[in-house]
């Protein structure tokens, strides 16, 4: 057999795997959206859920979705950025260094559903918080954080040095070159990943079903004091996810349409999360032309 | 095989006290780890003159550069005295920031941020407290000309930095260092990266700024150190062998290594 004839094959066999790899995303896409979006209309996009069946809308479970993710998200983008900085700019190369390394792969290797059992045990019922917005919030922000961490250090890292040796050649200090040089350099990367990570965030399920409760009490979109026990920003209320409502419908959903029902969300939830990658690619390159004033 | 040249044989030259220096090393070692990469360096250096730093790769040319604004600080251990107006510059407790906003730094490949041209000016300036926007536009005019960027960039000073050629943006390098207003301007390879035209207009540009800046610059391309330097110093293996004026050196070096190394027949 001729190199030539070789290549030729290699090729093919490459093609098919990719072929192979789109033809099942695409046919999971499909099958979901096809078999969801004819049940998908306003009202169920709005409405609320019987709480004894489960049958109705979605409103309240998109909506404390959202609202969870934006917690997550305002807990764990802070703490994450001081961790992921920290990596990539102080950390000397030492065994504290490896064993901070070490700690978050095991964190982000940790199953879901231990870090939701976790999040029972402590926040539920030791610190007696209950199911809620906020143990959720908190058990989702465990998750979150390995992979986001990891995602801003190597964001910083990919900055090249001769960035940092600029700056210090000019008399700035190691924080200003790294604050006004190095991250907006990163940012198009970091917020490519946090908006990545929101998109697992709104799918997971099983972190939240023992923090942030599988209950979604009607609430009074009226009502926007975070204080008032029937407004939908109350941290303390439980609140069921739309992943963790679809998990629900298709174990215990006692309605005679139950299984239409969590197609239709399922594909409610899919268009959600490629939105967010969608976003992700497209704010990505947005902030990259902004920050570097490239046309 | 490498040819073996004793270290002891240098030629080194000294200044007078009626000559005004810039910046002094005395005895400055270096060590990466337990490499002891540069050895008892004593090197005095003229104000307003080209000092050209010449010698073969892992000579420790740029490594003594490095050290001379502490660049080299997080990454090796720099023993001996830096003499700087009057100061040992080398002590742990002086302010590297300072130090470095004296003495400047271009780089061997240009290292432009990525930030528009004009910001790419005036970041460290703003950095340091100058923020009157009548001084920022007019530090920004003359350090552009003074790097002979100004005509080609005027209308575009808010296009990307990184949209530059090559060239400019080493020249753009250059007048962010001289922005800071230093007293020292250290090159390191400034023109390894770059084409042969606009190399000449980087060695134009430094031939005009030694009338305002003492310029100490590491180059490869001994034409180039015979082109635009006053003093040459020589380096090999850690050591500095010669240090002598530059016609001197390339017409009639003083020990045999630098004719080696100057005529080719090195190693």
């Amino acid at each position: 057999m001729n190199a030539k004839r070789k290549d030729m094959i290699a090729t093919v066999i490459i093609d098919l795997i990719v072929a192979i790899v789109v033809g099942i995303l695409f046919f999971l896409l499909a099958y979901i959206l096809i078999k969801g979006l004819p049940h998908v209309s306003w009202s169920f996009l709005t409405g609320a859920t019987d709480s004894f069946d489960g049958s109705g809308g979605i409103g309240v479970q998109l909506f404390n979705s959202f609202y969870l993710l934006v917690l997550t998200m305002l807990i764990s983008i802070p703490i994450s950025l001081g961790a992921g900085i920290y990596l990539a700019e102080y950390a000397k190369d030492n065994w504290r260094t490896s064993l901070i390394r070490s700690a978050i792969e095991v964190l982000s290797s940790l199953p879901s559903v231990v870090v939701g059992l976790f999040g029972f045990l402590l926040f539920v019922v030791k610190f007696k918080i209950g199911f809620s917005v906020i143990s959720g919030a908190i058990a989702l922000t465990f998750f979150n954080l390995p992979l986001l961490t990891r995602n801003i250090e190597e964001s910083l890292s990919a900055v090249p040095r001769s960035q940092r040796e600029a700056g210090f050649s000019l008399g700035l200090s190691k924080w200003k070159t790294e604050v006004g040089i190095i991250l907006p350099v990163a940012l198009p990367g970091i917020v490519t990943g946090v908006v990545l990570s929101a998109g697992r965030v709104f799918g997971e399920a099983a972190a939240l079903i023992y923090t942030a409760g599988q209950s979604a009490p009607v609430t009074n979109f009226a009502d926007w004091n975070p204080m008032d026990a029937a407004s939908p920003l109350n941290p303390f209320r439980p609140a069921e996810t739309l992943a963790v409502h679809i998990w629900k419908m298709n174990t215990e959903g006692l309605a005679s349409n139950a299984a239409a029902l969590s197609a239709a969300a399922s594909a409610v939830l899919i268009i959600a999360v490629l939105l967010f990658n969608l976003g992700a690619r497209v704010l990505g390159s947005y902030l990259y032309r902004r920050v570097t004033a490239s046309k | 095989m490498l040819k073996q040249y004793s270290f002891d044989k240098t030629a080194v030259q000294t200044f007078d006290a009626q000559t005004s220096l810039a910046l002094k090393t005395e005895d400055l070692q270096v060590f990466y780890g337990t490499n002891h990469a540069m050895h008892d360096a004593n090197l005095a250096f003229p104000k307003n003159q080209i000092t050209a730093l010449i010698g073969a790769s892992g000579s420790g040319k740029s490594t003594y550069l490095r050290s001379l604004n502490r660049m080299n600080d997080t990454i090796a251990t720099v023993t001996g005295k830096i003499w700087y107006h009057g100061v040992d510059i080398n002590e742990p407790n002086v302010n590297i920031y300072e130090i470095r906003r004296h003495i400047g730094m271009v780089f061997q490949r240009p290292n432009p941020f990525a930030k528009s041209i004009r910001e790419n000016i005036t970041y460290a300036l703003r950095a340091n407290g100058v923020k009157n926007k009548a001084e920022l536009s007019e530090r920004i005019e003359k350090s552009l000309r003074g790097a002979a960027l100004w005509d080609e960039v005027k209308d575009s000073l808010d296009k990307s930095a990184l949209s530059l050629s090559g060239g400019q943006q080493q020249r753009l390098c250059i007048a962010r260092s001289i922005a800071m207003a230093p007293d020292v301007l250290l090159l390191d390879e400034p023109c390894s990266a770059l084409d042969p035209i606009s190399t000449v207009k980087v060695e134009e540009t430094l031939l005009e700024l030694q009338k305002q800046y003492t310029i100490i610059i590491v180059t490869h391309n001994m034409q180039q150190a015979a082109r635009i330097s006053s003093q040459c110093a020589f380096f090999h293996l850690g050591h500095v062998m010669e240090y002598t004026p530059t016609g001197t050196m390339f017409s009639n070096p003083q020990i045999p290594v630098t004719q080696d190394y100057i005529s080719g027949s090195f190693g």
